[in-house]
């Protein structure tokens, strides 16, 4: 096409293609400029080396401590303004992974780290330390329609590696037996395998029933309960929920039953209780430590009984 | 006009060119990285372990056939549910719906298509799930067919939008033809229109069943993650657990360089293997019936 004879004066049209061409380079423009923004983030330095800076300290772990690491972060931000606690969650063995890849500063978790992570550990060069820094009870819920109120841990043992598969068999209704369980990287999961499945036994090498439901949070694990009459769950004390029923649990038929509560996981009376943890890699110093020290004082396990679990010292 | 030189043409050309081909480049780096971390599995664990029928990573067994076979009953059961549903929702927005409506009904579908999946995994557990249970007298509404429903809600837009592009395209010629020979005008959509859109309607299945074997977050939130071996069709309405949860469910807690780690991304790599299939037969069945039906009309 021969552009002499273009209707639009010539002028009028290279003005418009111009005026294009600066509309179309903006977004460029723009990515430059925020990105000279971006630049290796200030103050991110290891903790322990004492600067005017704000110190990082990262926690990652166990989703039942989750909650109560974020309310150890947020009080310690009101002490210590320059230090900055992150608290992550993803289950304790998330954060024993991120202690072996030493990615993180404290692992939290709720139960033991185990030999073999012991190992993978040490062979990276990542020297655990364990603290304890609170207890918990595992609670076994059920509907509040469920007529049964009291279990022993044989038969929360048969429930959940599925010899037993309806209520009637543990004297309740005739329904099927639904079970609820946390995902295998929880802590709380592993916990109950060990002590209550396997009933504490080292060679007993029972399995969770294969149709028992992993639920990713205790969130849903509640919900389900809640809302189905079949269903039972356990999770930490201090996700129970109001509208779920806990059920009283005895070591033996023997035994007498008790419900999980502070006093009862202290005096040993209620058999599926837990010590909490939180891990280092090697021996803590500078800020980590300083914040170790604290939560160990009567100030942080006060905010331990408020969150519903059981301090180690009594505040 | 001023003409281009020689070497500006070469430039954009080489430019243009290498944007086409880094399609292809991710694709095949991505591909390799998995199988760079997943074949060590093939190693370090035993067939028989690794096709067995039991996963439970913690205590080494890692048998993946509940997680691929749950993985195809909740695709099976999404698409058993979208296909009739999206089919005909696309005829009647082409063919029968009037302009006004079409011109509303058409957006309505796409926003559907644009729900977050977590929003209506949400909606699943709090809502759905104890419906379900009580409506099929099942033990738990956390089962496959919750998931179906929720996957077949993502994946009716996309059936939808496609297949109503692919029977908009069939020529008017051939309704008129068929209305001329006396047909009723649900003989034309059944017998003439939906089988010249044969091709658009087969990829757009083939897009939807895609998309739903990869979805996450619904899955993971709905179907109860069971690894249950399915043994029958009833298995439809118990708890299953797909791969795709497992992968997202899981993979924070391996260590770098673990088995578990490893089998994970072999299971990425049956996922993508089976998302290549399901794309490649898609497109081979457009490029196929294109070469036919340019024969015909040439």
């Amino acid at each position: 096409m021969n552009w002499k004879n273009a209707t639009l004066p010539h002028n009028l049209f290279t003005a418009i293609i111009r005026s294009m061409k600066i509309v179309c380079l903006l977004p460029f423009i723009l990515v430059i400029l925020i990105a000279s923004g971006c630049g290796p983030p200030q103050g991110n330095q290891a903790s322990g080396t004492p600067q005017a800076q704000i110190a990082y300290i990262q926690n990652k772990g166990s989703d039942t401590m989750v909650n109560l690491a974020l309310a150890w972060a947020e009080n310690y931000q009101g002490l210590r303004p320059d230090v900055n606690v992150s608290v992550t969650g993803g289950g304790s063995g998330t954060g024993i992974a991120a202690l072996i890849n030493k990615t993180v500063d404290i692992a939290n978790a709720s139960r033991k780290i185990k030999p073999e992570e012991l190992a993978a550990a040490k062979k990276n060069g990542s020297d655990p330390i364990e603290f304890i820094v609170a207890r918990d009870a595992i609670a076994i819920m059920v509907n509040p329609n469920n007529p049964v109120n009291q279990l022993t841990l044989q038969q929360l043992s048969d429930i959940y590696s599925g010899k037993i598969d309806n209520w009637s068999e543990v004297g309740g209704e005739d329904r099927p037996i639904v079970r609820l369980s946390r995902e295998t990287n929880s802590g709380t999961h592993v916990y109950f395998l060990e002590q209550v499945v396997r009933l504490g036994q080292k060679e007993n090498k029972t399995l969770f029933a294969t149709n028992t439901l992993l639920l990713p949070s205790s969130e849903g694990i509640t919900a389900e309960v809640r809302d189905n009459p079949n269903a039972i769950g356990y999770d930490g004390l201090g996700y129970v929920v109001p509208e779920v029923k806990v059920v009283a649990v005895a070591r033996s038929s023997s035994d007498p039953y008790n419900m999980p509560s502070a006093e009862t996981v202290n005096n040993k009376t209620y058999p599926i209780a837990r010590d909490l943890y939180m891990y280092t890699t090697g021996q803590p110093t500078g800020e980590i430590k300083d914040y170790l020290d604290w939560i160990l004082k009567p100030d942080a396990q006060a905010i331990v009984k408020n969150l519903g679990f059981v301090p180690i010292i009594i505040p | 006009m001023k003409s281009r030189t020689p070497a500006s043409e070469n430039l954009i050309t080489a430019i243009v060119k290498g944007t086409g081909y880094s399609a292809i480049i991710f694709v095949v780096v991505i591909f390799i990285f998995l199988l760079s971390q997943g074949l060590p599995t093939l190693r370090e664990v035993p067939l028989s372990n690794l096709f067995g029928t039991r996963w439970y990573p913690i205590e080494d067994y890692f048998g993946i056939l509940p997680l691929l076979l749950g993985s195809l009953i909740v695709t099976l059961g999404a698409t058993l549910i979208a296909v009739p549903i999206g089919i005909v929702n696309a005829i009647y927005i082409s063919e029968i719906s009037p302009r006004w409506a079409r011109e509303i009904l058409k957006p309505l579908v796409e926003v559907l298509g644009g729900l977050p999946s977590v929003v209506l995994g949400f909606l699943g557990i709090l809502i759905l799930a104890p419906y379900i249970r009580q409506l099929l007298f099942i033990s738990t509404g956390l089962a496959a067919i919750t998931g179906s429903i929720l996957l077949a809600a993502i994946t009716i837009p996309t059936i939808v939008s496609v297949s109503e592009d692919a029977l908009d395209a069939v020529p008017r010629s051939y309704r008129d033809a068929a209305l001329a020979l006396g047909a009723t005008q649900w003989q034309t959509i059944w017998k003439v229109t939906l089988p010249a859109a044969r091709s658009g309607v087969l990829t757009a299945i083939m897009l939807g069943v895609g998309r739903t074997i990869g979805e996450t977050m619904v899955v993971l939130m709905v179907t109860g993650n069971a690894p249950v071996m399915p043994t029958s069709f009833s298995a439809l309405f118990a708890p299953v657990r797909t791969m795709t949860a497992t992968i997202a469910a899981e993979m924070g807690e391996v260590a770098n360089g673990s088995t578990h780690y490893h089998v994970l991304f072999f299971i990425g790599i049956v996922l993508f293997l089976i998302a290549l299939v399901v794309n490649i037969t898609a497109s081979a069945v457009v490029f196929r019936s294109r070469k036919r039906s340019e024969r015909i009309l040439s």
